[in-house]
């Protein structure tokens, strides 16, 4: 742990996760491969000028300026080398694209200029994340007010967190230790101090160090809480007076709109829902939902959602380890 | 030959108005530079005079923003950052920013040695639309006084890149003004590249046909066709979001219903074609320093050509590898991340045709060329790790941190720059009509290629250990590399201040230069050095194929 803080000579960064052996093998390869052929061009281009130099005596009959094949030939395996080089890139881009299973979710929430996050059991954390070794995290992040990223180079890993929107990361770690974390996009004043540190833990010191603190509820108890105090549920309960659809089963479902489309009941078709209810209005329903935009706080927001998703098709408690 | 019969009112045609003055005087036409009024210089509508009117105008540009870039490297000798508060090292980087791509590298190659060598090289007297180039110039100053008021109020932090929503609802800067600096600017390159595409099409030579054109004039006409089509999106960008910032019309900020990657993708969509109207000139230059001190004509001439023109279109669809990692589609990155290693191709095809362009010539290191060959190094360097950034796993990590920064400085200061200043060199006689100490050249060439290389280099291992752009701090296991980096930035420092102080010297004590000081091809070299106002006395005719140089062994071109 106290290797990061030290000021010494460093090659290579952490490298904590199978994705960031994945990201540096391929790495390693492109600079062996341009490694290899800058060296040729500058080889080449050094014997050229030392052996044509002007006064010097060399065999000066003219050469063709023009030669089709050899123009041919020195586009076409360079593109063939980039294709694949293109291959493999957008194979590691793909396999952190796909949602994992069994993750451990954790909110991010990103705002001038640190990063508050919450664990599904309800405990919070600023500018620091503790994890349990072995186990996949994924992070579902969205933004108060400008443009940030979370950026944990231990992982090779970096994903912009937008207001408006919930944007997600993935990682599992497989060493023990603590790593940095830096808001990679610029975001006003203090951005070079908007860090913090991953901390990877055992799974029993993870275990141990989520029942530290105040007690807490889970966020999904909190978001019921919410769906009450906020009102929601005066509506979308099965005796209220409004008729309104009831969200039991309704997240990971598919959803027919009044317009004809339908759509996947996501965390952002749920946000969405939320804020600017009216251009989203489920088949058979009215569109009498007020907009709750600038009315709930980011976090409240996280709550409702994680309180849709626990009654939802498909429950997120398998998902928590440990509880 | 069609085009020259039916382009009867084009100025070659017309009588020339300074003969019979000449005749008075003496042999020799008067020179362009001969009048010495404030007023001859201030509404000259020589391209000659204008050309030499934005070399002084982006000098001072290049010197504030490399003043802003040197106090930054300062900042960065110690983690904490000790120098300058964060707030001021965000307005120096901005500063950095805004002033080196709009006001030094966009009109550094092009506005500058483009105006002055690309109708001479045409055999023509001026560009097509002499009043508008002038015109270009006062835009260009207009845009610039407003971009250096903006500074001296107070500065603008949203970086050069003015990401939404930060620009447009949270910075408390001075980001309209910038923007509507910049706006201003942008009709400057417009107008530029509207002039050097007519005159391109227009006031060719007779005999000189397209494929007789010299390739500077290739990348010329590539460049201009990005100015005029990509920089109308920008002012397009910019009043979006200068409306946003004003009267909160909703487009980018969320709060407001816009969608702040929509900001991104009509930046980039100009940004990104931006970067090659800063790379494509300079390819240009070295193409022409390449043959000129080989003394050969280019290998495969229609394939570097035609890569210029490749390039310029390809670029257009590139924009997205921008946003690999700002939430756009998993299916855009993979298209985007492909057009970007297609549009490599074009680059490495010029590479390879200047390499073997050197085989069998007879090759002379003067100054010129040694720029041209660091070009050819750095811009190798610069390509291969776009290769990296453009390969989508990759760019995740290296994304927004220093990797990517050490690799537009290859590509814009190690290739645009250098290429710039190899152009400098090899048409300063012409220019000036003066020699510039040769040795002094040679010793500033070789001082700017380490200093480069000191400067940037361990930016790639800063990136790679995951240090981001743009912060004012550092966690201290970056010290070393900040440091050397700091250390490389005062060494390149002095191989810019070299040429301006020699450049300027010889202007007065160099040895005068002979119409052709370095024994090659080009009409450029055909006229007197300096040239006079109408740059020929007789409209030459181009009778032999480009780069025509004779066997080498038998140099029958020295003057």
């Amino acid at each position: 742990m106290s290797r990061v803080l030290l000021a010494e000579i460093q090659f290579f960064p952490d490298q904590a996760s199978k994705m960031a052996v994945r990201v540096d093998t391929l790495l390693i390869w492109l600079i062996l491969l341009t490694g290899f052929v800058t060296f040729a061009i500058a080889v080449v281009v050094i014997y050229f000028l030392a052996k044509y130099r002007k006064r010097a005596a060399a065999d000066r009959s003219p050469p063709k300026t023009e030669n089709l094949a050899v123009e041919v030939t020195w586009s076409v395996i360079p593109f063939v080398i980039f294709l694949g080089m293109f291959g493999w890139g957008a194979k590691i881009y793909f396999k952190e694209s796909i949602d994992p299973k069994n993750a451990m979710e954790v909110h991010v929430i990103g705002k001038q200029w640190m990063w508050k996050l919450e664990h599904l059991q309800g405990k919070r954390e600023i500018n620091e994340l503790h994890v349990p070794l072995g186990q996949t995290v994924k992070l579902m992040m969205t933004s108060q007010d400008v443009i940030h990223s979370f950026f944990m180079p231990a992982f090779r890993i970096k994903q912009d967190v937008l207001p408006g929107r919930y944007t997600t990361e993935w990682f599992k770690a497989t060493k023990l230790g603590s790593y940095r974390i830096f808001c990679a996009q610029y975001c006003g004043t203090n951005h070079a101090l908007m860090t913090g540190q991953v901390i990877v833990m055992t799974p029993t010191d993870f275990a141990a160090w989520l029942k530290t603190g105040r007690e807490t509820v889970s966020v999904a108890q909190r978001g019921e809480q919410l769906f009450h105090s906020f009102g929601c549920s005066g509506c979308h309960a099965a005796q209220a007076a409004v008729r309104a659809p009831l969200l039991e089963g309704i997240y990971g479902s598919q959803v027919p709109l009044a317009d004809g489309r339908i759509v996947h009941a996501d965390e952002r078709y749920l946000r969405d829902c939320i804020l600017i209810p009216n251009t989203q209005i489920v088949a058979g329903f009215e569109p009498v939902m007020p907009s709750f935009q600038g009315r709930i706080s980011e976090d409240d927001l996280f709550a409702i959602i994680t309180y849709l998703m626990s009654i939802g098709s498909s429950p997120p408690e398998a998902n928590i380890p440990n509880r | 030959m069609d085009e020259y019969e039916a382009a009867s009112v084009r100025p070659n045609d017309m009588p020339l108005p300074v003969q019979n003055y000449v005749m008075i005087e003496r042999e020799e036409p008067p020179s362009y530079l001969k009048e010495h009024t404030i007023r001859s210089w201030l509404l000259t509508t020589d391209h000659k005079r204008i050309g030499l009117l934005y070399l002084f105008s982006i000098i001072v540009f290049f010197a504030i923003a490399a003043t802003a870039a040197a106090i930054m490297r300062l900042n960065l000798l110690t983690p904490r950052g000790d120098l300058v508060q964060a707030e001021t090292y965000n307005k120096l980087f901005t500063t950095h920013g805004v002033l080196m791509v709009w006001f030094f590298l966009i009109p550094s190659i092009p506005s500058v040695l483009g105006n002055f060598v690309l109708p001479l090289m045409l055999g023509a007297r001026d560009l097509a639309f002499p009043k508008l180039n002038l015109l270009s110039w006062y835009i260009f100053i207009l845009g610039g006084a407003i971009a250096l008021y903006a500074l001296l109020v107070g500065g603008v932090d949203t970086g050069w890149t003015f990401y939404t929503p930060y620009s447009s609802t949270y910075s408390n800067s001075h980001v309209a003004l910038m923007a509507a600096g910049v706006f201003i600017n942008g009709f400057s390159s417009i107008l530029t590249g509207l002039n050097f595409i007519v005159t391109t099409h227009k006031l060719r030579a007779p005999g000189m046909t397209w494929m007789r054109l010299r390739l500077f004039v290739w990348s010329m006409y590539a460049t201009s066709l990005i100015l005029v089509l990509a920089t109308p999106v920008l002012a397009m960008t910019l009043t979006l979001m200068a409306l946003e910032r004003i009267w909160h019309v909703g487009v980018f900020d969320p709060a407001l219903g816009g969608d702040p990657l929509l900001f991104q993708h009509l930046f980039w969509f100009y940004s990104h074609p931006a970067v090659y109207i800063m790379i494509l000139p300079g390819m240009g230059v070295v193409s022409e320093l390449v043959c000129a001190f080989s003394k050969k004509r280019v290998f495969g001439y229609m394939f570097v050509a035609f890569a210029s023109l490749a390039i310029a279109l390809l670029g257009f669809l590139v924009w997205g590898h921008h946003m690999f990692v700002s939430s756009q589609s998993v299916f855009a990155g993979m298209i985007f991340s492909f057009l970007s290693f297609a549009v490599a191709v074009p680059s490495a095809i010029k590479i390879f045709n200047w390499t073997a362009t050197l085989y069998r010539g007879s090759i002379s290191l003067d100054t010129p060329m040694l720029y041209a060959i660091g070009f050819i190094g750095l811009f190798t360097v610069g390509g291969m790790t776009g290769l990296f950034l453009a390969t989508l796993g990759v760019d995740v990590h290296f994304h927004d941190t220093y990797f990517v920064i050490a690799h537009f400085h290859y590509i814009m200061v190690g290739g645009m720059v250098m290429a710039f200043m190899g152009g400098l060199h090899f048409w300063w006689p012409k220019i000036s009509g003066r020699l510039y100490p040769e040795f002094l050249g040679k010793m500033t060439a070789i001082v700017t290629f380490i200093g480069f290389n000191l400067t940037f280099f361990p930016q790639f291992i800063l990136g790679y250990l995951g240090m981001p752009r743009r912060y004012h701090a550092y966690p201290e296991q970056f010290q070393v590399y900040n440091d050397l980096s700091t250390a490389g930035a005062s060494i390149l420092g002095l191989g810019y201040l070299l040429p301006l102080c020699y450049l300027i010297w010889s202007c007065r004590y160099g040895k005068r230069a002979a119409n052709n000081p370095w024994g090659v091809k080009g009409f450029e070299w055909e006229t007197t050095s300096p040239p006079p106002v109408h740059n020929f006395e007789q409209p030459p005719v181009q009778t032999e194929e480009v780069y025509n140089y004779p066997p080498p062994g038998n140099e029958a071109v020295a003057d």
